[in-house]
């Protein structure tokens, strides 16, 4: 019976251990978002052109998914992903794009200089449209299924490998589901 | 060869750079009016973590998305919600991920009464042990610990 | 040319670290006396090699040999020469190169003051120490080699980060590990022990002063971080509960739990599996530490680069190291026989209670730090733990500690009697609840926490001299001599109470009173604080060696002189970086600490603090690591000291 004390500590280091090993390769910065599973909040952002229709969340309810970009002018790794987003469009993926924390002015001129790969682009110069839905930083792209749930946010650029790896399996899946 | 380039100042020690300049980051223009809700606000934004930072909350944090947040909660304390509200606000947006005060659930029972049970446990531990060290309790001992006390009392003669 | 000598005393310190690893193990099993005395050998030379290698680094900083990859990368010619040669150990390679040096010192000291050790306790010792030697002399070499060439070398290295160029960097991690690494000592004492099959109170007797020696440095260490965080983060705060700071608590915690039962095991033979393994679990957490700064495990305001291929190597050494020792406990700690039997109320007892709440303290820390990474392993959700639930575990756990701390020398040891006891305390217990009553009264309900503060603060301040009054009334027909003759160990132990008691004071004061501003200001602008006027008399640009600063000077009349306070935020070209420097007038009875930020429309924010008694956090702390230092400096605790302990333990048999 006492044996079992001296024991003890080996046996709760080895749990441990095994703890630090299968920790060792996560990656303690990254945040899964408070979203999936959930639908957009409804949101109603205004259009980065003029004469435009904006972005709504009512957008991501027309029975297709659809990949929902944020991004912004200023930010650096955007314009890694930006040519890939442009690839994607041409392929008919569906994107909607939300432009965070800048005039619309600023988004409307990074669109026309780069390209648009958006099928709907919303303005969000304060910010608050995206904190609605627990945006943190720019780019994040988010995942979002035919009945307008997210499934799955992604942050940082769109990479082809980001695409062919995580996003584009996931979107077939949620293709071939009811 | 390789050069070194700016990303070196990525290796070193301190990672506190990423704030820029780290200051307590509240700014004269996002103070309520009312000093009983701003005191209210600071004490739930110490509560709150900054998602883009290393490791700190809110209310020390000079991040945008911080700053963004501390005035987004101090309107929700303005609006009169109670302080579990406008930290709901927050974390339904953000996850518990932002909570500097974990929430007591199943999975944190470990975490908050794991140092009671540490305490009760080693208690009960530390108890048996001092009544097996004490000469008096001896006679109410079992057979066994009898026995073993009694070879204690002959190793410390021997001496 | 440093850097291949510094290479190629490194690779000999590795070869002089296996032969010592292997030399006095296998000469300690076959009584074999000239291999123990090679272990001895190889321990002196391998210290005098790691020493040769951190030379050539520090030489690398110092003239700026951008042709050492580490140095290009830390250090710019404009830096100081103060910071170039405190960046030797700015980056986690060169750290790390400090961390085996600190080892191998240590080892070398064993190995040269060790002369009246058991030989084979002293070879085993060199043996193991020579075990961790070899495996972190591996990690350095092959995975964060300190010396690796650029070629061509550029012309200019890459300025050190700014934060770390400050005084704080020259001495902050050299005294912690010192603290940290110096446990490896113990932990070496309890691994050969364990070899052994004899745990007795010679062996305590050897192994305290390399305790205290590992915990006086550790203490210091600590205290100073929290005091450079305070002026450096620039918003006022002492402690953050960052992972990175638990990482050097836990040892400390767990190591002054370890000072207190060797005390015990030393007079009386108690507890002597249980400190075994307190040392064993020490250095471990020491080596948690350093795993957990370097893997990236966890998210830190002071992380290195995280790099998982060196988180794999350090657990792995962990695995090693801790698993094997734990593995040894577990077969040879059952047979280690108790000692001598007491009352609850003694000694023995007092120091049983400051261990479980030493260790349930540690034990709070530790799920603190580590729960994030057990959640996401059990369910995926992400969770975060910060002051607020330190605040809520931790404190309540560490008041229970505070009261009892005072008793704990005043006990008799085998047995007392609480009438007695508390006649000896009468004075500290007096004072301590007529402060309480005065403050309550003051203060109210409202502040009653704060009347409890101030009054566990007397409790230990004037308790912890209670000893010496013991002392001195028992031989006051000699005062003179009996003052003159009162041992070191008695004064430090004095020191360390006393030091925890302004530890106390510091925190009640900085809680219970701390006030802050922030406003716009222009200069000429003035505005009431805190009970002083202040004035932005000016604002405006400043050169330095190597940054720009936006300066500004407020006056500040209040009670007192009129003086000034100087506030910069300075932008490193070099390192395309900022900080932001506050102004502190540093008091007995309290800080101001002003901090100038970025400009608005209306001038300037200026934020302003006033942390009442929060310079006797630190006092406190140093205090106590000076308590550590002259109890090392005692007669009877000098390492080597001629012992003639009686064996309370024996062998197993199996022996």
């Amino acid at each position: 019976m006492k044996r079992i004390l001296f024991i003890l500590p080996v046996v709760g280091f080895a749990v441990l251990l095994g703890v630090f090993f299968a920790g060792l390769g996560r990656d303690p910065r990254a945040l899964p978002s408070a979203f999936v599973g959930k639908p957009l909040p409804a949101f109603q952002a205004p259009p980065v052109r003029e004469g435009d229709a904006g972005l709504s969340n009512t957008d991501f309810q027309r029975g297709e998914p659809v990949l929902l970009n944020v991004f912004a002018s200023w930010c650096g790794p955007c314009r890694v992903e930006h040519p890939v987003l442009m690839r994607l469009r041409a392929q008919g993926v569906a994107i909607h794009g939300l432009d965070w924390k800048e005039d619309a002015a600023a988004g409307a001129k990074w669109l026309v200089d780069n390209g648009d790969p958006y099928i709907r682009v919303g303005s969000d110069p304060t910010g608050r449209t995206g904190i609605e839905f627990g945006v943190a930083g720019v780019p994040e792209t988010f995942v979002i299924d035919r009945h307008g749930k997210v499934r799955y946010r992604h942050v940082g650029a769109v990479t082809s490998d980001v695409w062919e790896t995580k996003l584009r399996p996931l979107m077939e899946e949620l293709r071939s589901e009811p | 060869m390789r050069r070194v380039l700016p990303l070196a100042p990525a290796f070193a020690l301190l990672a506190l750079l990423l704030l820029a300049s780290p200051a307590a980051a509240v700014n004269p223009d996002e103070q309520l009016p009312d000093p009983a809700q701003e005191a209210r606000a600071v004490e739930l934004s110490r509560e709150l973590r900054c998602v883009v930072c290393q490791n700190q909350s809110i209310d020390d944090s000079d991040a945008a998305l911080a700053r963004d947040l501390r005035i987004i909660l101090r309107e929700r304390i303005a609006a009169g919600d109670t302080d579990k509200q406008a930290i709901d606000h927050i974390v339904a947006r953000y996850g518990s991920f932002v909570q500097l005060r974990p929430p007591v659930r199943g999975d944190t029972l470990a975490l908050w009464f794991g140092p009671l049970g540490v305490l009760v446990l080693g208690g009960v531990g530390a108890y048996l042990y001092i009544r097996s060290r004490t000469p008096a309790a001896a006679a109410a001992l079992t057979a066994a610990e009898e026995a073993e006390a009694a070879e204690l009392l002959k190793t410390d003669k021997a001496d | 040319m440093s850097a291949e000598v510094g290479q190629f005393a490194l690779i000999l310190a590795l070869l002089l670290a296996l032969v010592q690893s292997v030399a006095p193990l296998v000469g300690a099993w076959r009584r074999d006396g000239v291999l123990m005395a090679v272990g001895r050998q190889a321990a002196l030379l391998q210290g005098g090699f790691v020493l040769l290698a951190f030379g050539c680094l520090a030489y690398a900083y110092v003239t700026c040999d951008f042709s050492t990859a580490l140095v290009a990368r830390h250090s710019h010619t404009t830096q100081p020469l103060a910071y170039r040669f405190a960046a030797t150990w700015g980056s986690h390679e060169g750290s790390m190169l400090l961390w085996v040096l600190i080892l191998a010192v240590y080892g070398a000291g064993v190995a040269f003051f060790g002369g009246t050790l058991r030989e084979t306790l002293q070879a085993r010792v060199l043996g193991v120490q020579g075990l961790v030697g070899v495996a972190f002399l591996a990690f350095l070499i092959f995975t964060s080699n300190p010396f690796l060439r650029l070629d061509p070398a550029p012309i200019e290295g890459t300025e050190l980060n700014p934060l770390l160029q400050d005084p704080g960097l020259v001495l902050h991690p050299p005294l912690l590990y010192l603290g940290y690494v110096g446990f490896s000592v113990a932990f070496c004492f309890a691994v050969a022990a364990l070899m052994e099959g004899r745990v007795d109170a010679a062996w305590a007797r050897w192994v305290r002063p390399w305790v205290l020696a590992a915990w006086a440095p550790l203490t210091a260490g600590i205290t100073l971080g929290s005091a450079w965080a305070y002026y450096e983060l620039g918003w006022g705060g002492w402690w953050f509960w960052d992972p990175v700071e638990n990482a050097s608590l836990m040892p400390w915690l767990l190591g002054t739990a370890l000072l207190h039962s060797a005390l015990v095991l030393e007079r009386r033979g108690a507890l002597a599996s249980w400190t075994v393994l307190l040392a064993i679990l020490t250095f471990s957490l020491s080596l948690v530490g350093t795993f957990l700064v370097r893997s990236g495990i966890l998210t830190s305001v002071h992380a290195f680069a995280v790099d998982p291929e060196r988180g794999v190597f350090i657990l792995g050494i962990i695995a090693l190291t801790t698993g094997a020792s734990l593995a040894l406990y577990a077969w040879r700690a059952p047979s280690i026989r108790a000692g001598a039997l007491f009352q609850p109320l003694s000694r023995e007892g007092g120091v049983t209670l400051n261990n479980l709440f030493l260790t349930a303290l540690t034990a709070t820390v530790f799920l603190g730090t580590f729960s994030p990474v057990f959640i996401e392993m059990l369910n995926g959700d992400k969770i975060s733990v910060g002051p607020p639930y330190y605040n809520r575990t931790f404190a309540p756990l560490a008041v229970p500690l505070l009261a009892l701390v005072v008793f704990g020398p005043m006990l008799n040891w085998k047995r007392d009697e609480v009438r007695k006891v508390v006649q000896r305390l009468r004075i500290p217990l007096g004072v301590a609840g007529i402060v309480l009553l005065a403050a309550a009264l003051f203060g109210g309900l409202k502040g009653l926490a704060t009347a409890g503060g101030l009054a566990m603060s007397a409790w230990l301040i004037v308790g912890s001299f209670a000893v010496l009054g013991r002392r001195w009334w028992a031989g006051r027909a000699y005062l003179a001599r009996s003052v003159a003759t009162t041992p070191r160990s008695v004064w430090g132990l004095v020191l360390s109470h006393a030091g925890l008691g302004m530890l106390t004071l510091g925190i009640t004061g900085v809680t219970s009173w701390e006030s802050d501003k922030v406003l716009n200001m222009r200069p000429g602008e003035t505005v009431e604080f805190a009970g002083r006027v202040l004035t932005l008399q000016s604002l405006e640009m400043a050169q330095g060696p190597n940054y720009e600063a936006r300066r500004g000077i407020l006056i500040v009349r209040g009670p007192g002189p009129d003086y000034s306070l100087r506030s910069e935020r300075r932008f490193y070209p070099s390192a395309q970086s900022q900080t932001t420097e506050a102004g502190i007038r540093v008091g007995f009875l309290g800080n101001l600490y002003v901090s100038v930020g970025e400009e608005s429309e209306q001038g300037v924010i200026v934020r302003l603090w006033h942390h009442p008694l929060i310079v006797w956090i630190w006092i406190g702390g140093f205090v106590m690591s000076i308590g550590g230092l002259v109890s090392l400096s005692d007669r009877r605790l000098r390492v080597g000291a001629a012992v003639k302990a009686r064996t309370i333990l024996q062998p197993a048999a199996a022996e």
